[in-house]
């Protein structure tokens, strides 16, 4: 097989000059065949592995030890081809260039579809080994894998493995290790002609910078090749439709399939209101009147627990005191209120603790379920013909859920979506209509107390507007509208430890970044409205709060305080005394007005200056329309 | 008999013959095993334009209605 590395391969010029990132070990592999878990075995780092094609769309590195030395291990995005298709692929592409050892992670139930990028990989003469994931999938399938064979027929060490167990993963590593890296010096170059075929030479670059002249392996033999191999080493052994088969069927079937994906995302929404309101208020129950209510929960915790000490403590210092201010907050009838009295350790711990926690805790667990399971392609293959009708195809669903945890992931994971237009029109449309977890939970918290018709117009408010903005868009932001092609894969019962494992990242992240920016923005607010400095803003701002929008002009504290936090600024509009009306439209401007500063800055970063600013231009209109609308048509 | 693989019924199968398009939707189709000559079995196609789901290399694989229109299949 080795003699195909001898035909002409030429790769395309980079645009900018890209950041060598020397790694020993490199896996590479198709989506979805658990590169990641693998990595997490071997390098310990955690990573969020999950069941659909498109989980990881940036390369992690981890550190391992092996042979007296310490190795860099980089798990990088899945990809189909050595010819980049996507954001995320490309970025593979270039890390194999700077690759010492190339780990090809291959799915043993699909042998013959990974197989063509396997001989990709080995024309490029890395030092390499392939190993066979899933092969207790592939056993239960009936499919048997002659390993020896298919090793002597690649020419390179091939191996059996179960990731998540950690099945064979031992001897993939010193098989590994055991491969002589290939030295990357410029001055080994000249010795070796062809051994680097896609070393670029200056001269070579000019002319072949478009994509079309990219030449790889020829593609008739590489098919050709695969059938062979795969009709020598595989045998498929007759065996009964297991039940996830069966459900499998049921899941795209035109109706029974439509009627699923209904019935999955209202359980989905229900149970996440349900575990959260449970781990807030001890309350079983998902609309209107909780039908049992236990004690249980952050609300009585921190009344019960942090109350009396405080209360204590505020006697101490004194309600009049700026220490007061700053610790405690205002008091509101001679108790702590948590959600309005705004001092570091009332309003500072109980909002990211005993608010948004708990919906973060209960939307990470029901999302996982649902990447893990496989459902996600197959939901978006459901919803394709409606976000066909906004400009976007079904996979753009899995951005915008994952927005609706935190809008920084959600605006990431748009590099698995093909063009730049449909990029920057679902990154835009989350930064601006999808509200993140940690606000959602200080919505449903604070409006909520107001009934659950108020929480219904939010949520109605921001989809009409997610709505408008997408037909907008689609009619004015230029360029090309791929179709919908994905891969669906096999339905798989999510495991207690990936489960875990992606919940723990998750919610750790939020911990580690998001209380320390709470905790700053509590004292700043505290602070300048001790220096009385909100006051001229307040004046300032009064045209367009209260005369367009209805608010108080005191209003545009939170809306400043937004540009950090979306979860503490909402929390800031509870001391206001608004009327249900004004606590709706200042819900709704705050999920719409300007991301706050992480998703400012992934905005900016995966869009680039230019379209970021227009980015945020479309938001300001649409804040500045929504907010008029609304203080128009509600009463 | 020839026919356009949207027009294919669920539950049947057929032969790749020609994928109409530009370089990108070639590359794309291929990478998932969808090339000249292979062989697959429509699934369904969701109502009102949705897409198409076929089995390909005993993997699932949804084609938006549009791409699905460009794949010429022969029934066998």
């Amino acid at each position: 097989m080795r003699d195909m590395g001898a035909e002409q391969r030429i790769r395309k010029a980079p645009q900018k000059p890209r950041k060598h990132l020397e790694n020993d070990i490199l896996l590479v592999g198709q989506p979805n065949v658990g590169k990641s878990v693998l990595f997490s075995h071997l390098t310990g780092v955690r990573t969020i592995a999950s069941n659909y094609p498109g989980t990881t769309v940036s390369y992690a590195m981890g550190r391992m030890r092996g042979k007296g030395s310490t190795l860099v291990v980089v798990d990088a995005p899945g990809t189909y081809s050595l010819e980049p298709l996507d954001e995320a692929a490309r970025v593979t592409v270039d890390l194999i260039d700077d690759a010492k050892r190339i780990i090809n992670v291959v799915d043993s139930t699909h042998l013959e579809r990974h197989l063509p990028m396997t001989l990709e990989l080995i024309a490029q003469n890395k030092p390499m080994v392939v190993a066979l994931n899933m092969s207790d999938e592939a056993r239960h399938r009936g499919i048997r894998i002659d390993v020896e064979q298919l090793s002597a027929e690649l020419g390179v060490p091939v191996l059996s493995i179960v990731a998540p167990s950690g099945e064979g993963v031992k001897q993939l590593v010193d098989t590994c290790l055991e491969l002589q890296p290939i030295d990357h010096s410029p001055h080994n170059e000249s010795g070796h002609p062809g051994h680097h075929p896609h070393i670029q030479h200056p001269s070579s670059t000019g002319r072949n910078n478009s994509f079309p002249e990219h030449v790889h392996l020829n593609r008739d033999r590489i098919w050709k090749r695969v059938g062979e191999l795969v009709e020598k080493v595989q045998t498929l052994e007759h065996h009964h439709h297991s039940f996830s088969e069966r459900l499998e069927e049921i899941s795209i079937h035109p109706f029974w399939g439509s009627l699923l994906a209904l019935a999955v995302i209202t359980v989905s929404f229900s149970l996440i209101r349900l575990i959260g309101e449970f781990l807030i208020a001890g309350a079983v129950g998902i609309i209107g009147k909780p039908w049992v209510e236990l004690p249980f929960g952050t609300e009585l915790l921190f009344d019960k627990v942090l109350h009396p000490p405080l209360i204590a403590l505020s006697r101490a210092i004194g309600a009049e005191s700026f220490l007061h201010k700053l610790l405690i907050g205002t008091l509101v009838n001679g108790r702590i209120d948590f959600m309005q009295s705004f001092g570091i350790l009332s309003s500072g711990i109980f909002i990211p603790i005993g608010v948004v926690l708990p919906y973060l805790l209960s939307f990470y667990f029901v999302l996982a379920l649902l990447e893990d399971s496989g459902y996600l392609p197959r939901l978006a293959v459901f919803l394709d013909n409606f976000m066909h009708r906004i400009g976007l195809h079904g996979y753009a669903i899995i951005p915008t859920l994952l927005g609706l945890g935190c809008n920084v992931p959600g605006i990431m994971a748009t590099r698995i979506l093909e063009s730049r237009r449909q990029r920057f029109i679902t990154a835009t449309l989350i930064s601006i209509a999808v509200p993140c977890a940690a606000l959602q939970a200080m919505i449903i918290g604070l409006v909520g107390r107001r009934g659950i018709g108020p929480v219904l117009i939010v949520y109605g408010t921001l989809f009409v507007v997610w709505l408008l903005v997408s037909l907008v868009l689609r009619l004015t932001v230029r360029g090309f509208q791929p179709e919908l092609l994905v891969e669906i894969p096999p339905y798989r019962l999510p495991t207690f430890r990936a489960l875990g494992t992606k919940m723990w990242l998750r919610i750790s992240g939020f911990i580690r970044e998001a209380l320390p920016i709470i905790l700053g923005a509590i004292v700043a607010v505290n602070v300048l409205y001790q220096l009385n400095l909100f006051a001229y803003l307040a004046g300032a701002a009064e045209p367009v709060i209260t005369r367009l929008w209805g608010m108080p002009s005191e209003a545009v504290v939170p809306l400043l305080v937004g540009i950090l936090r979306k979860d503490v600024a909402l929390g800031l509009l509870a001391p206001l005394d608004l009327t249900v009306k004004q606590l709706i439209i200042g819900s709704v401007l705050l999920a719409m007005f300007f991301p706050c500063i992480a998703t400012f800055v992934v905005l900016f970063r995966e869009l680039g200056l230019k379209d970021g600013l227009k980015s945020l231009g479309i938001m300001l209109l649409a804040v500045f329309l929504t907010g008029s609308v609304l203080n128009l048509i509600l009463r | 008999m020839e026919k356009l693989l949207t027009e294919l019924k669920p539950g049947e199968q057929a032969t790749v013959v020609s994928i109409h398009g530009g370089r990108g939707i070639q590359v794309r189709l291929r990478s998932l095993g969808l090339v000249e000559g292979q062989m697959l079995r429509k699934l369904s196609a969701l109502a009102w334009g949705g897409p198409v789901v076929v089995e390909v290399k005993r993997t699932q694989v949804a084609i938006g209605r549009g791409m699905a229109a460009r794949i010429l299949v022969r029934c066998s």
